[in-house]
């Protein structure tokens, strides 16, 4: 297919101002192919909430017939639900803020300062790569209930900081190594401290990789199902994805209103990453590069 | 912590002899330098201090816990030595878990790899619509394993809208019961682990195809080269610090995987599926049985099996030259 349309057309004529060529049609049935896969299993999803349970039962891979309101409606009038939406933005806008603010700050260090233990402490951070939450968790549950931290959200944020600053520190040292030392010295010549350069300088210029670990952190969060299910035992404090879980064994006979709870459920995800693809793509590159 | 003890195997030449230089004792210097000091320690204290505490002390706790007989409450006093590492070495639920992370491992680069690696190529040309495709094969990856586990769980019991699907063009023979035949349940858990992480292979791919300067495909071009020869010999090779990170995230993704099997196959069914693996052992016989040395001595013993396998990873790696790696590992 595409092997063969491939070389004549590198050779042919390609005036160089025209971007617009359309490409092969065997590569766009690929994609169509690939993404009707991906966006299948959601829009079951989706429509599923569209539907009664009968409809459901008969044809389980129908479309609805017809639509359905009722679920939708139900989820958004529970207060169980917007209980747990506000669980989730609560945590997740905590945990990026703390992400963001402590990540920025020891990115700085790691990218502007000479010191010794420099290497160390990039190390450091790195390991922490290697080792995502699920190995921890165990003790981390043990620790967080030391600390009274049971049940509650600030258990889970302040693991989810931690856990999120190696990712935001291995974007961000780049994009801060990348800011030019002539901007520093010409800060430093008009009697700008190194802190003030960092306030009036570092934070603003460092806004893209600042708004994909932002995202990243958020997004995780708003994700996050372990923690949660090991700190968060009171129905009260239970974020959404907990909240879909329980929805899901309690209303297990009732598929329509599951699919609808999930559904609604990750929408907030969605929207915020469609607004930021370009970000989080972009970050990702000077990641991979750096 | 670390930033305040002065030589500590210092890699800059250029700091070294910045921070040890008391040939200058001037006053003024001095200010300078404790000034510095102390702005490092008040940007990157507490990061430091949130991540130790958090992440370090976490995994240093589980190792004191693991030789004890523990129940979670009070101090631990029932030391039991290694009895603990021994049980789960000879555990044969442990051996089934060890078996399926390394086939989940496995399977995940080999079907992932070639197909992202493939996908992301075509996508890479300059075709319309470009970046909404980008945005739509993303959509699985943002989405919560949670709501994966539900959707897919739904989808592929037996009465779920995939066999109903194959009834209705026809493959009615094809139904299966895809989660509980211990047979099927695995290659199940395949398709949506592929299906969740696929589109984050392919969008990295994109952005390391995008960071190769357009003069090697044109200057190949002239020289001749056809479509597939300039993927395999300038592509490939320039994309392969891509491709090793990609493969070090999925590998270490492999060996964690928690969330998608305790949600679709609970913490017993797992291990009668075949879809078990070392986090929801862990979960199983630690937290929910309440025996936390034990499940502490399982945290561990992953801990060690992840950092045995990312240093190998990374001596494998780093001991290959990066250009033509890869063309080279394939063949």
């Amino acid at each position: 297919m595409a092997v063969l349309e491939g070389p004549p057309r590198l050779h042919k004529k390609r005036p160089p101002s025209d971007r617009q060529e359309w490409g092969s049609p065997a590569t766009y049935f690929i994609a169509f192919v690939f993404i009707a896969l991906c966006l299948g299993p959601v829009v079951y999803i989706i429509l599923g909430g569209f539907r009664d349970n009968s409809q459901i039962t008969n044809s389980p891979a129908g479309f609805p017939d017809p639509w359905n309101f009722d679920n939708y409606a139900e989820v958004l009038a529970s207060r169980t639900f917007w209980q747990q939406v506000g669980n989730s933005a609560i945590a997740g806008l905590a945990t990026t803020i703390g992400v963001v603010v402590l990540g920025l700050m020891a990115s700085f260090v790691l990218a502007r300062y000479r010191f010794a233990g420099r290497g160390a402490m990039y190390s450091l951070f790195a390991a922490g790569l290697m080792f995502p939450m699920t190995v921890a968790i165990t003790p981390l549950y043990i620790l967080v209930r030391e600390l009274g931290l049971m049940n509650s959200l600030a258990g889970v944020i302040l693991p989810q900081i931690a856990f999120g600053l190696p990712v935001t520190i291995i974007i961000l040292v780049p994009f801060l190594k990348a800011i030019p030392d002539e901007i520093e010295e010409a800060a430093s010549i008009d009697g700008t401290s190194r802190l003030g350069f960092f306030f009036r300088m570092v934070v603003p210029l460092s806004l893209p990789g600042v708004v994909t670990t932002g995202i990243l952190a958020f997004v995780a969060s708003w994700n996050s199902y372990l923690l949660p299910l090991f700190i968060l035992g009171d129905q009260a404090t239970y974020t959404l994805p907990l909240g879909v879980q329980a929805f899901a064994s309690q209303y297990s006979v009732d598929t329509a209103k599951v699919l609808a709870f999930t559904s609604l459920s990750m929408i907030p995800a969605l929207i915020f990453f469609t607004l930021f693809e370009r970000r989080i793509v972009g970050g990702l590159t000077g990641a991979v590069k750096g | 912590m670390t930033d305040q003890q002065p030589p500590r195997g210092t890699v800059e030449a250029g700091d070294g002899a910045h921070a040890a230089s008391p040939a200058a004792p001037r006053p003024g210097r001095r200010a300078i330098d404790w000034r510095k000091r102390l702005e490092i320690i008040l940007l990157a204290g507490p990061a430091i201090l949130v991540f130790v505490s958090f992440v370090i002390f976490p995994v240093v706790l589980a190792g004191y816990y693991g030789f004890f007989r523990w129940k979670g409450f009070g101090p631990a006093t029932d030391f039991v030595g290694f009895e603990n590492y021994l049980i789960i070495l000879q555990d044969s639920a442990f051996h089934d878990v060890l078996r399926h992370n390394g086939f989940i491992l496995v399977l995940s680069l080999v079907i992932q790899g070639p197909i992202a690696i493939v996908l992301a190529l075509l996508l890479n040309q300059k075709i319309r619509g470009r970046s909404i495709i980008r945005v739509l094969i993303f959509v699985p990856y943002i989405i919560s394993e949670v709501i994966v586990g539900i959707g897919w769980g739904l989808m592929l019991q037996t009465s779920g809208s995939v066999n109903g699907l194959l009834d209705s063009i026809g493959l009615g023979a094809f139904q299966k019961d895809w989660l509980s035949d211990p047979s099927i349940a695995i290659w199940s858990l395949m398709v949506i682990i592929s299906w969740k992480y696929i589109g984050f292979a392919v969008i990295l791919f994109l952005a390391g195809l995008q960071s190769i300067p357009d003069e090697l495909f044109e200057a190949a071009a002239i020289d001749g080269a056809s479509y597939w020869q300039i993927q395999r010999t300038i592509t490939l090779p320039l994309l392969g610090p891509t491709l090793r990170i990609w493969a070090f995230l999925s590998i270490i993704g492999s060996l964690q995987l928690f969330d998608l099997v305790f949600i679709i196959w609970g913490q017993y069914v797992a291990s009668t599926a075949g879809t078990s693996t070392m986090a929801t052992y862990m979960v199983a016989n630690g937290r929910t049985s309440g025996n936390f040395g034990y499940g502490s001595a399982v945290a561990v013993v992953m801990f060690l099996i992840s950092l045995v396998i990312a240093l190998i990873y990374q001596r494998f790696v780093l001991s290959r030259d990066t250009a033509g790696a890869l063309t080279e590992g394939k063949k």
